[in-house]
């Protein structure tokens, strides 16, 4: 299944070493199940790569993509030639006047990724929607793509 | 200000049937002269799944996610559903009744204010 096209992002920041910490959950991960582990990219050399799922419905897919402290206006959706892309910057919050760092784990700068959807969809009734740090788009199968019902008649 | 993790992969929540699962959320700590001002990740989680408990001088976020309503069959999953939860052990000077959080869009901002007395301050010469 031909499902992601991963890029890997400018690194626009420096590595967090703190995630070398985490080592021990992406091994952890490893022996997840492989739909809920294996997919996921490591952070530690890659950047930013929001973590995101696709769902299926009979007539409508859900992508959720994690994006925490984003601005609306900072995100970026389209769709062109089946692929859903997502993008944007993540900007500070915090002013750095006259601050010291004491743990950088975060990641600011650009991300992008793009997502290939199996059937066809109707891009004009693609619909987005932000909240909690979660970003949701609804992409609606176009007629032709939804599974048929075909009744049987018997003579 | 040093930094724990505390991971707990067995607590049982009577609720839910499989195991309460918890990781640590990515945090940037940051020290000003009035305090300190820390920033966890936390996606998914809301205002009401929020919980900041303080005890002496150690500080624990944690936040639940609240149960998804399923939107399909999954093709995909790099998301975990796990809930978040780090302690923190606090600088001394920290002015624990102060503390004050605010949750905005996934992140949540804890501002942790050094107390007044540890502040360097001016002292005006008498004559």
């Amino acid at each position: 299944m031909n499902l992601i096209k991963w890029q890997r992002p400018a690194l626009t920041s420096w590595p967090s070493f703190g995630r070398l910490s985490d080592l021990r959950d992406e091994i952890d991960r490893l022996f997840e199940p492989p739909l809920t582990g294996l997919a996921r990219p490591s952070h530690l050399l890659s950047g930013w790569t929001p973590a995101l799922d696709v769902y299926e419905e009979k007539d409508h897919f859900t992508v959720k993509a994690e994006l925490p402290g984003m601005k609306k206006e900072d995100i970026e959706v389209s769709f062109h030639d089946g692929g859903l892309n997502i993008s944007g910057e993540r900007k500070s919050e915090t002013k750095h006047d006259d601050t010291e760092v004491y743990r950088a784990e975060r990641f600011f700068g650009r991300f992008h990724r793009t997502v290939t959807l199996p059937t066809s969809i109707a891009a004009d009734k693609i619909k987005a929607s932000y909240k909690d740090g979660v970003l949701t788009v609804t992409l609606p199968k176009t007629e032709d793509a939804r599974p048929k019902h075909i009744d049987v008649s018997v003579n | 200000m040093k930094t724990a993790l505390q991971k707990d992969r067995t607590a049982a929540n009577p609720e839910r049937t499989g195991p309460l699962e918890f990781v640590a959320p990515d945090v940037n700590i940051y020290e000003t002269k009035d305090g300190y001002l820390l920033e966890a990740e936390m996606p998914g989680v809301n205002k009401d799944g929020l919980e900041i408990t303080l005890e002496g001088h150690e500080v624990t976020i944690s936040g639940r996610r609240p149960d998804e309503v399923a939107v399909g069959k999954p093709l995909f999953r790099e998301r975990h559903g796990a809930h978040y939860r780090r302690v923190f052990e606090l600088d001394p000077a920290i002015d624990t009744a102060r503390i004050s959080a605010r949750m905005n869009q996934g992140i949540l901002f804890l501002t942790l204010p050094k107390s007044e007395e540890v502040k360097p301050r001016r002292i005006t010469v008498g004559d």
